[in-house]
Parts: C-alpha cells; sequence; structure tokens
C-alpha cells in the first residue's frame, strides 16, 4: 500500500513537474536570448486557458480547445513583443519589470472585462475522465497521464528544435552573442519575435492543459510564474535542458515534500504539530531548494558561466 | 498660534456637524485577483440594500484590497484618517480582518465584518464595536461535523488551507464530530493542485472526506477528485459550493452536502424579495456572500434609524438590537456581536441548466460559536 502510494506521488510529482517545464521552457529562453525578464509570462498562460474555456463552450470540442490556446497565446506574445516587448531590449531590467508588471494589470483586467470576475468551466474530455489502472493496480487519473505524455513529447520536440534546426542554432548563436549573428544576416527581429510567440503559444498551452482540472479565472497565473522563475534560476537561465531538469526537481520536490514532511514530524512530534510544522516546511522546500543549488552552482546546474 | 487653534476648532466642529448628519462607510473588500468573486458578491449585496433604502445620508467609499493584508491595513489608515469614515466594513479574508479590524475598532471607529469571522475576535480579542454579521469561522463546519454524524459517517479525512479560517475549519468540524480522522492535513492558501493530498486520502482508509478550500481552490479540488477515482462522501462548507463557483466545477459537485446559513430557497418574504432583486439588478444569482452583504448593510441602516453614528454608545445598542429583516429569517447577535442563527445543510442540485443548491435539513438550530464565553466585554 505505501509503495502504490509513494509510486502514485511520484506520478503525481512527475506530472507537476512536466506542466512546470512547459511555463519555464518559454521564460527561460526569454531570458536567455533577449536578456528579457518577462513578468508577464503568467499572463499568457491564462490567456491559453480563457481561450481554451471559450472554445470549448462554443465548440464543445477539447481539441479545439487546445489549438485555440496554442494560437492565442501565440498571437497575443507576438503582439506584446512586436509593440511593446520590442522597446524593452536595450533597458535594463528594472524597465522591463515595470512595464512586462503593467502587462500583467492590463490582462488581468482586461480578461475580467471580457470575462467577468468568476471563474470559467472547462472540463477534461470525456474520454480522459476518470482514472486508469497502472500495472502494479495502481488507480491515477487518465488525464493526469495524458499531461505527462504531451510534456514529455514537447519536451523531446523542443530539444529537436534546438539542438536540430536552423532556427535552433540561431537561437543559440544569440544567447552566444547577438551582435554577432545580426552582422552575420540574421533577421535578429523576427528571430526574438518567433522566439517570443514560441514560449507564449508553450506558456498558454499549460495554461489550458491545467485549467481542465483546476479553475480558470482572472490571476492563476501568477503562482505559476513564481514557480516557473524557481525552476530557471535552478535549471541555469537561457537553457532549455536545465529546465527541464529544474522543472522536475521542483515537481518531485514540492509533491513528496508535502506528502513525506507532515509524516516525519508526526514520528517526533504530536500529530496536529507535526502537520502544521510539517505543512509549513513543505511549503518552504522548494526554496530551500533553490538556495542550496545556489550555493554550489551559483548560474544555476546547466547555467553557462 | 490663536488664529491656528481657532481655525482648528472651527474645522473641527465642521467636521462634527457633518458626522452628525452623515454616515460614511469604508468598504475594503477583494475585487481583483483570485478572490475577487467573494468580494464582488459582498459589495453588490451591501450596495443592493444601500439603493433599495435610498438614503441620501448615506456614503460608501469602496477599495480593493487585492487579497494582501498590507494593502488592507494602508486603505484603512486611508479611509479613517482622510476619509474620516465612520464605519468599516467588507473584508472577506480573515488574515486581512486580523491585521485591519482591531486597530480600526481600538481607534473607535465601527467594524461590521460581512464575511471573516477569526475566533480570537470572537473569544478573548473580542471588542464592543466589531459585529459579525456572518459567523464565527468555525460555525459552518460545526454543523457539518453535526451533519456527518447525521449521516452515519465514522472516519473522516479532514484538510483545509494553512491560514487563521482553515485552521478554525478543522477545529470546528472536530468540535462537533464524533467519528475517527483517517488524516488531518493544511494545504498551502491558494494551492490549486491536490493530486498528493487526493493520493493520500485514497491511502488514508477514510469512509469520507470534509474540505474547507474556498473560491477557485475548491473547484481544483473538487474536478481533481471527480477525476481521481476516489468514490468517498464528500462534505463542506458552503464556500466551495457558492453560486458563483458551483458553474465552473460542473457535474463533479453535484449531490455533495454543504452547510449553509443562508439559501436563495430559505422562505421569508425578505429573502424571496433579495433573491429577486438581486437577480434582476446583476443577471446572476446571488451567492451566500452576496446575502451577507445585503444583511451588513440592512442592519446598518437600521442602526442609522435609532440612532446617530456620533453617539457610539446609541449606535452601538442600536447595531446591537439587530432589528432589520434578514433574508436568513431569524437573526440576533450574541453577547460577543457575533450572530446565533440556523446553520443548514444543503445540496448541490441541478435547475434546468443552472447549478445550486437547495435546502435538505437544518444541520444546527439558534447556533451560538464556541468562543463567546472568552469574551469579556
Amino acid at each position: 500500500m505505501t509503495t502504490l502510494l509513494f509510486i502514485e506521488q511520484l506520478l503525481n510529482g512527475l506530472q507537476f513537474g512536466v506542466m512546470l517545464f512547459l511555463m519555464s521552457a518559454g521564460l527561460t529562453l526569454v531570458f536567455g536570448v533577449m536578456g528579457l525578464i518577462n513578468l508577464a509570462h503568467g499572463s499568457l498562460y491564462m490567456i491559453g486557458a480563457f481561450a481554451a474555456a471559450a472554445v470549448a463552450a462554443a465548440t464543445g470540442s477539447f481539441l479545439l480547445a487546445l489549438m485555440a490556446s496554442l494560437a492565442a497565446a501565440a498571437l497575443a506574445g507576438a503582439l506584446i513583443e512586436l509593440t511593446i516587448i520590442r522597446r524593452l531590449y536595450d533597458r535594463d531590467h528594472l524597465d522591463q519589470v515595470l512595464a512586462t508588471f503593467a502587462l500583467i494589470l492590463i490582462f488581468s483586467e482586461g480578461t475580467r472585462w471580457l470575462f467577468g470576475s468568476f471563474p470559467l468551466f472547462l472540463d477534461v474530455p470525456a474520454a480522459l475522465s476518470g482514472p486508469v489502472t497502472l500495472p502494479g493496480g495502481i488507480q491515477y487519473p487518465a488525464y493526469r497521464l495524458t499531461i505527462i505524455l504531451v510534456g514529455l513529447a514537447v519536451a523531446v520536440g523542443m530539444f529537436a528544435l534546438i539542438n536540430r534546426t536552423r532556427v535552433g542554432i540561431r537561437i543559440r548563436a544569440g544567447e552566444a552573442d547577438r551582435e554577432m549573428i545580426a552582422a552575420l544576416g540574421v533577421d535578429i527581429a523576427k528571430l526574438y519575435t518567433f522566439v517570443f510567440a514560441l514560449g507564449a503559444a508553450l506558456a498558454g498551452f499549460a495554461g489550458a492543459l491545467v485549467g481542465a482540472i483546476q479553475s480558470v479565472q482572472v490571476g492563476m497565473g501568477e503562482p505559476v510564474l513564481i514557480l516557473a522563475f524557481v525552476v530557471i534560476v535552478i535549471g541555469g537561465i537561457g537553457s532549455i535542458k536545465g529546465a527541464f531538469v529544474g522543472a522536475l526537481l521542483v515537481g518531485l520536490t514540492d509533491t513528496l515534500g508535502r506528502f513525506l514532511l507532515p509524516q516525519m514530524f508526526a514520528l517526533i512530534l504530536e500529530p496536529s504539530a507535526a502537520v502544521s510544522v510539517g505543512s509549513a516546511l513543505a511549503s518552504m522546500l522548494i526554496y530551500i531548494l533553490m538556495a542550496g543549488v545556489l550555493i554550489f552552482r551559483p548560474r544555476g546546474l546547466y547555467g553557462v558561466a | 498660534m490663536f488664529l491656528r487653534t481657532a481655525v482648528l476648532a472651527a474645522s473641527t466642529a465642521l467636521l462634527g456637524a457633518m458626522a452628525q448628519a452623515d454616515v460614511k462607510v469604508g468598504m475594503i473588500t477583494t475585487l481583483s485577483g483570485g478572490g475577487a468573486g467573494l468580494g464582488i458578491d459582498v459589495r453588490d449585496g451591501f450596495m443592493l440594500a444601500v439603493k433599495q433604502a435610498g438614503r441620501d445620508d448615506l456614503e460608501v467609499v469602496i477599495e480593493d484590497d487585492q487579497r494582501k493584508p498590507d494593502v488592507a491595513v494602508q486603505l484603512a489608515d486611508k479611509m479613517i484618517q482622510s476619509e474620516k469614515v465612520d464605519v468599516l466594513t467588507g473584508i472577506i479574508w480573515s488574515n486581512l480582518a486580523m491585521a485591519v479590524v482591531p486597530a480600526a475598532t481600538a481607534q473607535g471607529k465601527f467594524y461590521l465584518s460581512p464575511n471573516a469571522g477569526p475566533s480570537p475576535l470572537a473569544g478573548k480579542g473580542c471588542h464592543p464595536n466589531y459585529f459579525n454579521v456572518a459567523w464565527q469561522n468555525d460555525n459552518l463546519h460545526e454543523a457539518a461535523g453535526a451533519y456527518a454524524n447525521d449521516a452515519g459517517l465514522k472516519n473522516s479525512f479532514i484538510l483545509a488551507p494553512n491560514y487563521p479560517a482553515g485552521k478554525d475549519a478543522l477545529t470546528g468540524y472536530k468540535r462537533m464530530f464524533g467519528g475517527e480522522l483517517a488524516g488531518e492535513l493544511y494545504t498551502k492558501l491558494g494551492q490549486t493542485d491536490y493530486a498528493a493530498e487526493i493520493a493520500q486520502i485514497r491511502a488514508s482508509g477514510a469512509d469520507s472526506v470534509y474540505f474547507f478550500l474556498p473560491g477557485g481552490m475548491g473547484i481544483s479540488f473538487l474536478k481533481q477528485y471527480a477525476a481521481s477515482g476516489v468514490d468517498l462522501p464528500l462534505v463542506g462548507p458552503a464556500f466551495s459550493f457558492d453560486q458563483g463557483i458551483l458553474q465552473a466545477v460542473g457535474d463533479a459537485a453535484l449531490g455533495v452536502k454543504n452547510t449553509s446559513q443562508w439559501n436563495k430557497d430559505i422562505d421569508n418574504a425578505a429573502n424571496a424579495a433579495f433573491v429577486e432583486t438581486f437577480q434582476a439588478e446583476y443577471g446572476r444569482l446571488p451567492s451566500l456572500y452576496a446575502s451577507q452583504g445585503f444583511d451588513t448593510a440592512n442592519l446598518l441602516i437600521s442602526a442609522m434609524g435609532k440612532a446617530d453614528v456620533a453617539d457610539a454608545d446609541a449606535f452601538r445598542a442600536a447595531l446591537k438590537a439587530a432589528e432589520f429583516d434578514s433574508v436568513r429569517g431569524d437573526f440576533a447577535f450574541g453577547d460577543n456581536h457575533h450572530p446565533i442563527q440556523d446553520i443548514y445543510v444543503r445540496e448541490v442540485i441541478k435547475e434546468g441548466d443552472v447549478f445550486t443548491n437547495k435546502i435538505i435539513a437544518t444541520g444546527l438550530s439558534d447556533h451560538a460559536d464556541a468562543y463567546a464565553a472568552e469574551c469579556k466585554m
């Protein structure tokens, strides 16, 4: 029984980590390639979820809803890159934080204006609702299993894109020396718009996937944004591989911490104290992990020195 | 020097004269971010009552606390010092209430709580100027514990967020529940993924789950619980089943029993009129939060009809008398200025296309909170 529970929690941690990867992949690319801190990344996540909920309500198709989330977030990403973000590349980080924070407020209130203050309904497709029985007799929600598979597929796709394609070479070159690749005739402006839209699309996709099992509401992106920043700092800024490893680390640490810490404290404390101490410590655990990684690897696990 | 004192005296006199004529209310509530639905309902219920009263001597200033304690404290300071309000109200979250209420009442302002009812303010920290029009935090959970006994549940797994109201919730449930606890968990406030908790529920051998997860947290939990295949009966307070979020939860909530001091089918004239006019005004069904906002405003208006807010003792007595038509039917304040009221058990049903609640039983009658005895005032 306990082994089963532990394996189920491992799967939960994996699923959470994969979600975080979708969110942080775009963030780390934008930070790494363009040197831009984008606080509005969480808003793109929210846009994806709202677009999916609206399309699912209109058409009843979850697949169309997912495509809408990709399209809407990519479009919103490209649009803000062309109109606002583009002007921030040469500014210092404080200006970027200020401007993208303003974008959060604009997107949040704009969404409230369009959709109202009450959460929207977005449900998992009927084919994936309910649990499946895995080998060993573990009951696990089919939808979460799908998220894990989809997330891993996206991760493989991202590796291939970065390491095997011409665009990927340009992105890596842009990270290393952006003046040089501009001098070599690469249209850096177009590349930046592409990278930004790609990151936005992934965030929107994550929002739609998660929206189906959580609540689609204004402000849903900000808590995830904080975790995504933790992930990219742990993984090393600009590294897709780092984002992947960091996301899985954070996902597993958070899930297993929430599960194991209260039980561990129960061995030495009385039950109610164990629950409150364990819960409190569990919510700090990923930040402790981040601090620990930064002590030994100040640039993150895969950061370039 | 003399001139300045004279001007000061004159302006103070002027202010006094103004206060005598008007009551100025400062409403600090959550209008943006994740918890906005609750604050908007309280505001809309409150303003509906104000509009229906049609008094021109009542002014309401509304500000958004963004669910942040520091923002709420700043707003309260601003309202007390520069807006010179007489009465404060509106706070949804207990951690914000704990940050604002003691300081406001200590400065001689009245505070009417339309939602948060943390236990310290009902017990040792009670104050003559603090009135809770909704409930003490434990109340709905106590009713849920009593209901669980009636339903023959013996072994509950209980969980709530790690903040003052979450602790009050589990304390309240445990106070009344006679069975065993299969497990007890505190989650992060604002947490949206409950996979780890649900796995523990599955492994715990419980026969029922009691959860207090207000707003979006409840939506996430219910949907994930439905998908997990854990098929234990759920019991909760009304906060995860209010009108604002039921549509977002969908079928996952159908049939769940929850406890509330109000529902739209409570049979009295005030409630029927409230449900009808709220729908006409805002185009949606009212939630329990809206009913609490509505009652809070009507309590204030009833006191204004009997006493002048400048005469604090008379105004306090008028509030304490609570002579207004509550949408809950019978309503009275106990000695610690918290309600003594019936708490009902509701079931989530579907009326046409709309998910809503219907009352199936009375959980606790004329129920007062457990902290009243600790209150010395």
